[in-house]
Formats: C-alpha cells, sequence, structure tokens
C-alpha cells in the first residue's frame, strides 16, 4: 500500500527502551504529529523513520518497499531539524538548493526551482542573503524550503516550531498545514504541544513512554481518550473514579443510571472534560459540592466545585456565566453522554 | 558591554605587567636581533657594533635562495599533510565516546612531551635499515629485504608531520566539537553520503579554522632545525639549519640574525597574503 508503515518497531540504548513495538500506518498524503511529553520516544521513532538511527527490530516500509536498511541519504526524503541546521556557510539560496546540487541538477533548473520555493515561503529575492541575516521566522520558512527542494516522499520536521514565540508559532502552525495540503506530501511532525499537534493534524499519535497510546484524529483523541494518560495529556479533563452498580455507574457518591459500562468492569475511571460540567442549583442535580475558586479569564470561566471529596472543574462561556461564588454549594450535572468510561 | 577609554595614566596600571614581559622577552630580544644583523663580522673575535648590508648581500645568492624556497616548501608541505590527515581524524574524535575522546587525546598530548631530539632518533632508527619497520614488511613478504628509508625527503616530511600532529588536532578540537551535529545530518537526509556531507559541510563551515590551522603548522615547522639534519640529506636542510649553523657553528652572528630577519619578513608576508586571500574570498 501507498504510505509508510512501521512495523514493530522497537528501539534499545543499551539496557534502556526508548521505543516499544510501535506499530503505526501512515497512508499517502496525510499529516501526522507525534505527540507526548519529553523522554517519550517521539523523537527516536522519527530519527529511525529519518534513517538517521536504526531500530534494534522491527521494519519500516514506504510505499511497500522496506526501507529499514536503507541509508538516509537514498530515502528521498526532507527533514527539519529543531536547530533548523541551516549551513552558515551558505546562503539562503545555496541552502535551498543543496539536494538538488548533491543530485547534480543543472545549475539553470536548480535557480528555477529556488526562486519557485522562495515565493512560496513568501521570501522572493532573498536568494543571496546570507542565512545569518535572517529572522528566526524567516529562517524556519528557509529550513522548510530546503526540506521541500527535492519534492521528497516524506516530510518530517522535529519541533519546527518551538524556537518561535507564541503568536508566530500560531501563524506557521495554520501555514505549515496550508502547504502540507497544497502539496499533498506524507508529513510526520514531532511536538510536545497538543495545541499545535490539534491545530495540523490529520492523525494524532500519543506515545508515552515509548509506546503509542492512541492514534486517531485530533478530535476523536479529544473526544474519545483511549486512557487516562491520553485524557490527562491532552486539554483538561476531570478523572473521576466509578463503580458499576447493576444498570450505570455510581460517580461521587450519586448513581448515573444510564452510563454505559462494558459488561464486567467493576470500577475504573471517567474522564469527563471541563466543559461538560454542568453547574445547577443543589438538589437539581444527583451530585452536589462546594465552589472553591473561581478564575474568569474572560474568554472563559473556569468553576472549581470540591464534590465527594474530589476536586472538578467546569468550564463555561460568558454569556453561560454560571451565578456563583466561592462557598456556594452547587449541583454537578454529568451527562452520561459526555463521560468517557476509562480502566483504571 | 561599554567601556570607558583610559582617563588617567593610572589607568594603564592594568598593562605594566604584560607590557613588561612582551618587551622584555619579545621586542629587546627581536631588535637585538635586527640590530646585530646590521653589524660586522669580526673573524678573530664575534662581532662590532657597525652599520653595513653585507651579511644581508651575501644571503642574496642562488643557493640561499634555493634554500629558503626549499624551506617554505616543506612548511607548506608539512602543514597540508597534518590538515589533511588532522581534519577526518579530529572529525570522527568529536563524534566517539568521552572516553575514548580522553585516551586519544591524552596519547596525542603525551607526544608533546618528547623532545626534538627523541622524535629524530626514534624516527632514525624506525627508517632504518638493521631495526626498521621495512623489516616488518619482510616479515609479513611485502618486501624482500630491508632497506634504509633514511636520510631522505619522505624521513623529514614523516617526522616533522609526527610533531607537529597533536598541534593541529588540538587546535582543530575545540572547533570540532562545537560545530552542531544535526548539520551533518541534514546534509544526509538532503541526499549526500556521509563522505560527500563531510566535504560540502564540515570542511567548508570550517573553513577559517582550517586556514588559521594551516598557518599555524606552516610557521612551527619553519622553525625546525633538527629533524632536517638528523633524518634529511643536505640538500634536504632548512634555512633554519643553516642559521644554526652560522649561529653557533661558525660564530658568524651577524650573518644568521639577518638571515633569521628574513625569514620573519618572508613569512609574515605569506601569512598576511593567506589572511588577504581569505578575506576577498569570503567577501566574493
Amino acid at each position: 500500500m501507498s504510505g509508510l508503515t512501521l512495523q514493530n518497531i522497537v528501539k534499545q540504548f543499551g539496557t534502556f527502551t526508548a521505543v516499544k513495538n510501535v506499530e503505526l500506518t501512515v497512508p499517502h498524503g496525510t499529516f501526522v504529529c507525534l505527540l507526548g511529553p519529553s523522554g517519550c520516544g517521539k523523537t527516536t521513532l522519527m530519527r529511525m523513520v529519518a534513517g538517521l538511527d536504526l531500530p534494534t527490530s522491527g521494519a519500516i516500509k514506504l510505499d511497500g518497499k522496506d526501507i529499514t536498511n536503507v541509508p538516509t541519504h537514498k530515502r528521498d526524503l526532507g527533514m527539519v531539524f529543531q536547530s533548523l541546521a541551516l549551513f552558515p556557510h551558505l546562503t539562503v539560496g545555496e541552502n535551498i538548493a543543496y539536494s538538488l546540487r548533491i543530485r547534480g541538477v543543472g545549475k539553470e533548473e536548480q535557480k528555477k526551482r529556488v526562486d519557485e520555493l522562495l515565493a512560496m515561503i513568501h521570501l522572493a529575492g532573498y536568494a543571496d542573503r546570507p542565512v545569518s541575516k535572517l529572522s528566526g521566522g524567516q529562517r524556519q520558512r528557509v529550513a522548510i524550503a530546503r526540506a521541500l527542494a527535492i519534492s521528497p516522499k516524506l516530510f518530517l520536521l522535529d519541533e519546527p516550531l518551538s524556537a518561535l514565540d507564541a503568536k508566530l508559532r500560531e501563524a506557521m502552525q495554520v501555514e505549515l498545514r496550508q502547504l502540507q495540503q497544497r502539496l499533498g506530501i506524507t508529513t510526520i511532525v514531532v511536538t510536545h504541544d497538543q495545541r499545535e499537534a490539534m491545530t495540523m493534524a490529520d492523525t494524532v499519535v500519543v506515545m508515552n513512554g515509548g509506546e503509542i497510546r492512541q492514534a486517531a484524529a485530533p478530535v476523536e483523541i479529544y473526544r474519545r481518550p483511549a486512557d487516562t494518560f491520553v485524557a490527562d495529556f491532552i486539554g483538561m479533563t476531570n478523572l473521576i473514579d466509578f463503580k458499576a452498580d447493576g444498570t450505570g455507574a455510581s460517580v461521587l457518591g450519586a448513581s448515573i443510571p444510564s452510563l454505559a459500562v462494558p459488561a464486567g468492569l467493576k470500577s475504573g475511571i471517567i474522564s469527563v472534560r471541563p466543559e461538560d460540567v454542568h453547574l445547577t442549583a443543589p438538589g437539581n442535580a444527583p451530585v452536589t459540592g462546594t465552589v472553591t475558586f473561581v478564575r474568569d479569564l474572560g474568554g472563559t470561566i473556569e468553576t472549581f466545585v470540591e464534590a465527594g471529596g474530589k476536586q472538578i472543574v467546569a468550564v463555561s462561556m460568558p454569556n453561560a456565566r454560571p451565578d456563583v461564588s466561592v462557598g456556594q454549594s452547587v449541583g454537578v450535572q454529568l451527562n452520561p453522554s459526555d463521560c468517557v468510561v476509562l480502566k483504571s | 558591554m561599554r567601556r570607558e577609554a583610559p582617563q588617567k595614566l593610572t589607568d594603564y596600571g592594568p598593562l605594566v605587567f604584560p607590557a613588561g614581559m612582551l618587551i622584555t622577552f619579545f621586542v629587546v630580544p627581536f631588535a637585538t636581533m635586527i640590530a646585530v644583523s646590521f653589524f660586522k663580522r669580526n673573524p678573530s673575535g664575534f662581532y662590532t657594533p657597525d652599520f653595513v648590508f653585507e651579511n644581508y648581500e651575501r644571503f642574496l645568492s642562488l643557493f640561499f635562495g634555493k634554500v629558503l624556497g626549499f624551506s617554505l616548501f616543506l612548511a607548506v608541505t608539512v602543514a597540508i599533510c597534518c590538515v589533511v590527515l588532522a581534519v577526518p581524524f579530529t572529525y570522527l574524535l568529536s563524534r566517539a565516546k568521552r572516553r575514548t575522546q580522553v585516551l586519544w587525546l591524552v596519547a596525542l598530548l603525551s607526544i608533546l612531551s618528547l623532545s626534538e631530539v627523541i622524535i629524530g632518533f626514534a624516527w632514525s632508527t624506525l627508517f632504518s635499515r638493521t631495526a626498521g619497520i621495512t623489516n616488518l614488511l619482510v616479515m609479513i613478504g611485502i618486501l624482500d629485504q630491508p632497506v634504509a628509508l633514511n636520510p631522505s625527503f619522505g624521513a623529514v616530511l614523516t617526522a616533522m608531520t609526527y610533531q607537529a600532529l597533536p598541534y593541529t588536532v588540538l587546535v582543530l578540537y575545540p572547533a570540532l566539537v562545537r560545530l552542531d551535529p544535526t548539520l551533518t545530518e541534514a546534509a544526509r537526509t538532503l541526499g549526500a553520503s556521509p563522505i560527500k556531507s563531510f566535504f560540502t559541510v564540515v570542511v567548508p563551515a570550517l573553513r577559517n579554522t582550517i586556514v588559521a590551522t594551516l598557518i599555524m603548522v606552516f610557521i612551527f615547522a619553519l622553525g625546525c632545525y633538527l629533524l632536517p639534519q638528523i633524518l634529511g640529506r643536505p640538500q634536504h636542510w632548512t634555512l633554519s639549519v643553516l642559521i644554526t649553523d652560522q649561529a653557533i657553528y661558525q660564530s658568524n652572528m651577524p650573518f644568521a640574525a639577518a638571515m633569521a630577519v628574513f625569514l620573519v619578513l618572508v613569512t609574515l608576508g605569506l601569512v598576511g597574503l593567506t589572511v588577504y586571500a581569505g578575506r576577498k574570498g569570503e567577501a566574493a
């Protein structure tokens, strides 16, 4: 099949296992984000895809061809490094043309392609500038253009936007996504920023401890997290213990009758997103709690409620501002359809 | 940080010690040498103060021209050999494990503790017919019988390269350690084989360091006067050998001084030219 396939990839450094039995399929033309905390093995996994590290065992296939032992320079890929790794002794144009020069492409054609790429990254006319004279965002674009010069089969980016300030980073995320869609190129990005992953990816791959915890579309990851790690890592969530009780489950001392608990599961954890926690007048909901803190951020309002010995966060928009103050008693309404049941 | 220019005489206080050292150990001896180069030789004794150009005139002959030419050629060759050997070696060393790096650096530093005399005689033994390395080649069947490899140009070149290599590595090492390893990785992802990425990224990115190292080894090799005598024939003797000969064995201090001054001027000229060419190349 066309695209990238990782089969049972393991990578060990001495006795430390950085990547454990990773299975992943990236269909042609999709945008995948490897997301996880630092040390989760996401960069190691990408370096193996690039051929900069060799897997201890397992196979990497690109368009059905086994490339596990193909050296990096024969893989026809484009990679953007966290440090960008622009060549300091070359100009912007020479940097972009490097992969063409290495492949013996003619001078005229090199120049044409460089101009094309510079126009694409909105830096037309910068070809003769030294790299040291560019701003952070411009360097970023040059690194992207350099990686795309040969129209690679795979486009890899390792924490590409981490050096940029927050505003520029958001703009570049959108730009990168639009560029990827226009070119239809199979792209893998390593990031620890979940917002970045949600913005850009078709598929978000959440990793922890060298394993893939969940690989799915961003909304799916957010709405249906596979386990407590994913639920907690992606956005804010409330993780609440429950006990199965025949028809539903008892949560925080109250019963949610229609909560669908998988058969045989006696107890576990439910994940409820803060925006799905509804505050009502006490007595109107099965669970009653006390407001401990209200954080009004302008755009959203977070209300911290203590109920059944647990801290629960509810988020609401300003137009649905709950009329509560610290110390007040409130009802906490949890809809069964908003609760995701996880094994503990 | 902006510093104010010195206002009072006492502001120059911190400079007294380095300036004193520089004057005592560099300016005075060098000025003495320049002065002596214009003195008149006294065949029965040493020299008498005078202002004559005969020392320089004597130097302007085909013989000394050839010696000067050979000295420069030898120094340039040693510098090139050292850099060609040291750049790949140091590059690989800088990518090796910490322990390996320390072991190699200690081994290289230990060479610096050897005197030129010991290096010379050690190599003359290694290059000899009776006890030299050719005996090993005979043993493994490459040669039919052992041969003497010295005195020869190759022997002089080998020993001088051996002597200068540790300095070369020590000068290159910090620059190579600082070189971002992702640069070569980036080159490889862009389609360059490891060897190609070394020549298209590592070497050009280190151009200034490499030029500086070439100049350093060149000057170092120019002052070498024992190895050519121990391992070379008289035609392999450098200007430094002749200067030593004139100063110590012929007691002709004024002539030796004149040659030394001339050698310094030629060296400065060549280094200046290299730096100038480097600047021009950078601007282009």
